[in-house]
């Protein structure tokens, strides 16, 4: 029989785990860019790579971890601004196809025998991020309440992420009120009408672009400084689209939804693994599905959550009623 | 898609290595090993630096390069099946696989706590004794058979887009529909086992049910209701996950070949080596396309998608049925999807997520030609086969994609209603 | 009733004809789709604070022209002249800047940004719509400013009471309002309306007209896309006729509605819209 309890405490440790403040800042990146902007950025997941590695090869080649932090993040400045000049002009399906190319195609490179001096290849690149974890105050011990508990290493990562998120959160709050961020929700409304107030249109884009990758950034190396690894296989076009289900969840366009879309979304897909394991385990599916099915299983049950939710609720699990009630055009 | 889908492009080799099982070490866990050695005549030679790598389900589990003895091992989490990889970039100078088709072996079984031993045949390379013409010749032919599958696929891509403006990113996913059922009907235990001939006709038509269901259930209510196209997008996003891993769960991770044509010797087909298949399979989808661009220009119901493609409330006002129209793009575009899947799963093998892989290239090739337009796919779908494939002449073959999308790049700069689209304003 | 400005007075009613005082001068433009010339006009002038309506059967071009001018479709051939200056090859958002601030047939209000956020982001703010500025602050004054003429604005078009609802959630009258008021948030010196009276009930368009008359009394140039004739009739100081993407005609628009290649434009396409 299932173990409720533990099923729950599972969830929790995934909802405000690592992989949570992940992407809750990724989500961040994207939700500027989808959600303000009204950019399909699908290749969330190259500026991710692109943090990471620019981070793991700085430290690799004799330099700083925090340097390699910032070359990540110039560096996904430099990859939005090259994805964007030759598609920002065009209509929102060209970014779309453009991203999702490019995503995939920095993967291969990263993976490609050409690249390997610099990426390692396949093996990719690993204990780059002592320096971060010589910086963790928390003495030896377990941190948390009852069975939801984390040693001082998973605890430090926590805790930096979340602070991280909450950081680049506070970053996109002072923007999207200032003019500018008028600009930048007028143009996800209305492109033309904007243009037509004498608006830019193609340089906002270009700096939501940017910005939002260098977030994404900021969260790829992040993800790498917790696991010490970088490789080319697991940044996979999947991981955009977490993203991108973790801000229709929070709601795009508002300012808590990724960081309230992570938290919720990494519940969810924890308690769903968990649930389904048991059901196998307690023999549910009978010869119908076997250990290795729960993990496709899950995805798929992800493609029903994105496609629900973008058809009934998409301004988010709490969306007010009334932004959705508003015709789009 | 990936480098090896595409390096594989020539024909996966379908038999298994000779493999033979030694013994356990006692307390470790499985793992698989091998030791490489150049075999001229008498005389070994061990080959270093190789890489191997050690895939499930498309996962990388783990690699290796082989050290100065030739030997390498790659430790596996489990009993089960594995996929075993060398790649053929990373031999020494002047030496092959002796069978350039072996470079993957699609099915090494490993027992628990077993040290499985797996053998690639090296040899001094053919590769550099074949005249430069011949390549060309070879590599364009290659190109072609890739271009006649994405031309295929592409269609349906772009119809459906000059009808709804939708995008479809589960397109390629329609692609991976066709190969299976077509796998379903001829060499899985499951069905019937007919001849792929004949299974390839339910696969079809299934395909074409599939895309009217569809249709029906889901886009059509969904522009009913006005969704906006970014919605539309992500919408078709979550249906590429719901097919492509429903798929997997159904079919397993496995690449599977058919049973019918599964194996052919290469013939010389003047001065190029190339499998009869391939051969067929331009042909097939040359006389398709053909068909096609009859049906579009000459019948009533091509003549119609192309008004309604043009501007569907003209069109609507001079009394055509925008909604059957656009069913019967559905119908006809998953058809001719699933076809392209069949003879893609025909030229290399069947595997859950080969359209996914091909979705990139489909895209180049409708941006290429212009997106809505039906001639514009099949057009740039062989400048994209053509171009993907010769492009090996001068980079890694690991660029295969990255050259796609520099093609559909440039385009944007230069054209970016393609090559035969109309001038209007995209932006 | 249709004041006649004084200036046009006694000009020569025919197409090309030279003003006294020209705010916009095109010459030469030429956009053609396929092989169809969408646009064409040899030469047009716009006098400087009057109200000119552009008339013309379905397809005649009107939009298309108005798209080029603007900036927002690009010609093939030809330039245009704005206070004498060549405004060829200058992106859209930099002819909007410059003066000439146009809107669109199917309204296009930001529907999820509030009717004063409407007017505000219409408003030029160098410093705050910047990155750094948005980054550093130091944009509230101008802020400040920009509200308290936004709000203006926005009592002016007696949209005031809505100031806080969504712009989406207006009625489609309403939305004509709005898109006047953001445009004249941008300072124009030539609004280009494009169809400001399509679908907006017959109280609503009195109102509107009588806005655009005033805009002309303070100085503004108006040239406006109509297809009614009774409207045409009566606002308007001049009248320009294209049809097949030339100008047919132009004049006072009694003089112009008689002309028998508009009446004849009129009957190819549309049989007796034209009542004279």
């Amino acid at each position: 029989m299932m173990d409720w309890v533990a099923i729950l405490v599972e969830s929790v440790r995934s909802a405000i785990g690592v992989p949570a403040a992940a992407y809750a800042i990724s989500a961040v990146g994207l939700n500027l860019q989808f959600g303000y902007t009204g950019l399909l950025n699908f290749g969330h997941v190259g500026f991710m790579l692109v943090g990471a590695y620019g981070m793991a090869i700085t430290v690799d080649l004799g330099g700083n971890l925090w340097i390699g932090v910032l070359v990540g993040i110039a560096l996904a400045v430099l990859l939005g601004a090259i994805i964007g000049i030759p598609t920002l002009r065009l209509r929102a399906d060209y970014l779309a196809i453009v991203t999702i190319a490019v995503g995939e195609i920095l993967r291969l490179v990263v993976r490609s025998r050409f690249a390997a001096p610099l990426t390692k290849g396949i093996f990719g690149i690993q204990r780059f991020a002592d320096d971060f974890f010589d910086l963790n105050p928390l003495p030896r011990g377990r941190y948390g309440i009852g069975d939801l508990r984390f040693d001082q290493r998973t605890a430090w990562v926590v805790i930096v992420g979340w602070a991280l998120a909450v950081l680049v959160t506070l970053l996109v709050r002072r923007l999207m009120r200032s003019p500018w961020g008028r600009v930048i929700r007028a143009i996800r409304e209305e492109e033309d009408a904007t243009r037509s107030l004498g608006k830019n249109v193609f340089a906002y884009k270009m700096q939501s672009l940017m910005i939002g990758g260098a977030i994404g950034a900021l969260a790829g190396a992040y993800l790498a400084i917790d696991q010490q690894n970088v490789s080319p296989d697991s940044y996979i076009p999947l991981l955009t689209f977490y993203a991108f289900t973790v801000v229709i969840m929070g709601g795009p366009g508002t300012l808590w939804g990724p960081v309230a879309g992570s938290i919720l979304f990494w519940f969810l897909f924890e308690f769903l693994d968990e649930v389904m394991t048991g059901a196998l385990r307690a023999g549910w599916f009978g010869d119908v599905l076997g250990a290795t099915d729960i993990g496709p299983l899950r995805f798929a049950l992800f493609g029903i959550g994105l496609m629900w939710l973008m058809a009934y609720r998409p301004a988010g699990l709490f969306g007010s009623r009334e932004e959705m009630l508003i015709d789009e055009r | 898609m990936t480098r090896r889908a595409l390096a594989s492009a020539v024909l996966i080799g379908l038999v298994l290595a000779a493999a033979t099982a030694s013994s356990a070490a006692g307390g470790e866990g499985p793992s698989i090993r091998g030791t490489l050695e150049n075999v001229e005549g008498t005389e070994r030679v061990a080959v270093s630096g190789v890489l191997v790598t050690v895939t499930r389900d498309g996962e990388v589990i783990g690699s290796a390069v082989s050290d100065e003895a030739g030997d390498w091992e790659i430790p596996v989490p489990g009993p089960g099946l594995y996929a075993v990889e060398l790649d053929v970039s990373t031999l020494p100078e002047g030496l092959a696989l002796t069978d350039p088709n072996r470079s993957v072996l699609p099915r090494v079984e490993v027992g628990s706590s077993q040290r499985k031993v797996v053998r690639f045949n090296i040899g001094p390379g053919s590769i550099s004794t074949v005249g430069n013409w011949t390549r060309v010749w070879g590599l364009f032919l290659i190109g072609m058979k890739l271009g006649a599958v994405i031309a295929l696929s592409s269609i349906g891509l772009s119809l459906v887009y000059g009808v709804t403006k939708l995008v479809n990113f589960a397109h390629g996913d329609l692609v991976t529909l066709g190969a299976m059922l077509a796998f379903l009907f001829s060499a899985s235990t499951l069905g019937p086992g007919w001849h792929l001939l004949v299974a390839a006709v339910p696969a079809l038509v299934l395909a074409g049910v599939f895309g009217a269901t569809q249709e029906i259930w889901l886009w059509r209510p969904l522009r009913r209701r006005r969704a906006g196209t970014i919605s539309l997008i992500v919408i078709s996003i979550g249906m590429s996950f719901v097919i492509r891993y429903v798929i997997l769960v159904a079919f397993a991770g496995l690449p599977r070949p058919y049973r019918s044509y599964a194996v052919q010797g290469p013939i010389d087909f003047f001065g190029a080596s190339i499998v009869p298949k391939s051969l067929i399979v331009i042909v097939v989808a040359a006389a398709i396309l053909v068909a096609v661009g009859l049906f579009l220009m000459r019948t009533q119901m091509g003549t119609a998608m192309r008004a309604v493609s043009d501007s569907s409330d003209l069109a609507e006002s001079s009394g055509i049925d925008v909604n059957r129209v656009i069913l019967v793009t559905w119908i006809l575009g998953a058809g001719l999807a699933a076809l392209g899947g069949i003879l893609l799963g025909l030229s290399e093998q069947v595997q859950w997520d080969m359209g996914a892989k091909l979705l990139l290239l489909i895209f180049a090739a409708v941006i290429l030609g212009g997106l809505g337009t039906a001639f514009g796919a099949m057009l740039g779908g062989f400048v994209i086969g053509v171009s993907v494939e010769m492009s090996t002449l001068f980079l890694p073959v690991e660029f295969k994609t990255a050259v796609a999308l520099g093609i559909l790049v440039l385009m944007l700069l230069v054209r970016p209603q393609g090559l035969l689209g109309v001038s209007e304003r995209v932006g | 009733m249709s004041a006649e400005s004084p200036s046009l007075h006694g000009l020569p009613p025919e197409p090309g004809v030279p003003k006294p005082d020209p705010i916009l001068v095109v010459h030469g433009l030429r956009r053609s789709f396929g092989g169809l010339h969408a646009v064409n006009v040899r030469h047009l002038e716009i006098q400087r604070g009057t109200i000119t309506s552009l008339i013309g059967p379905n397809g005649a071009g009107k939009t298309t022209l108005f798209n080029v001018l603007s900036g927002f479709d690009k010609e093939q051939e030809g330039e245009w002249h704005l206070n004498g200056g060549a405004l060829v090859g200058i992106p859209c958002h930099r002819l909007a800047r410059m003066g000439m601030v146009r809107t669109f047939q199917l309204t296009k209000s930001l529907a999820r940004l509030t009717v004063l956020e409407n007017a505000m982001v219409a408003a030029q703010h160098p410093k705050g719509e910047s990155l750094r500025g948005a980054l550093l602050g130091g944009w509230r004054d101008v802020e400040a400013k920009n509200e308290v003429r936004a709000r203006e604005m926005l009592r002016r078009f007696t949209l005031d009471h809505m100031a806080d609802e969504y712009a989406g959630s207006l009625s489609g009258g309403q939305r004509k309002l709005l898109e006047m008021a953001r445009a004249l948030m941008v300072e124009p010196e030539i609004l280009m309306l494009d169809e400001p009276t399509a679908g907006v009930n017959p109280a609503l368009t009195q109102s509107l007209l009588h806005h655009i008359k005033r805009l002309r009394d303070e100085g503004m140039t108006v040239v406006f896309i109509e297809h009614d004739m009774d409207v045409v009739q009566e606002i308007s100081d001049w009248v320009v006729c294209m049809n097949e993407g030339q100008v047919i005609a132009e004049g006072p628009s009694r003089v112009v509605a008689r002309n028998p290649a508009v009446v004849d434009a009129y009957l190819g396409a549309h049989h007796g819209e034209v009542t004279p």
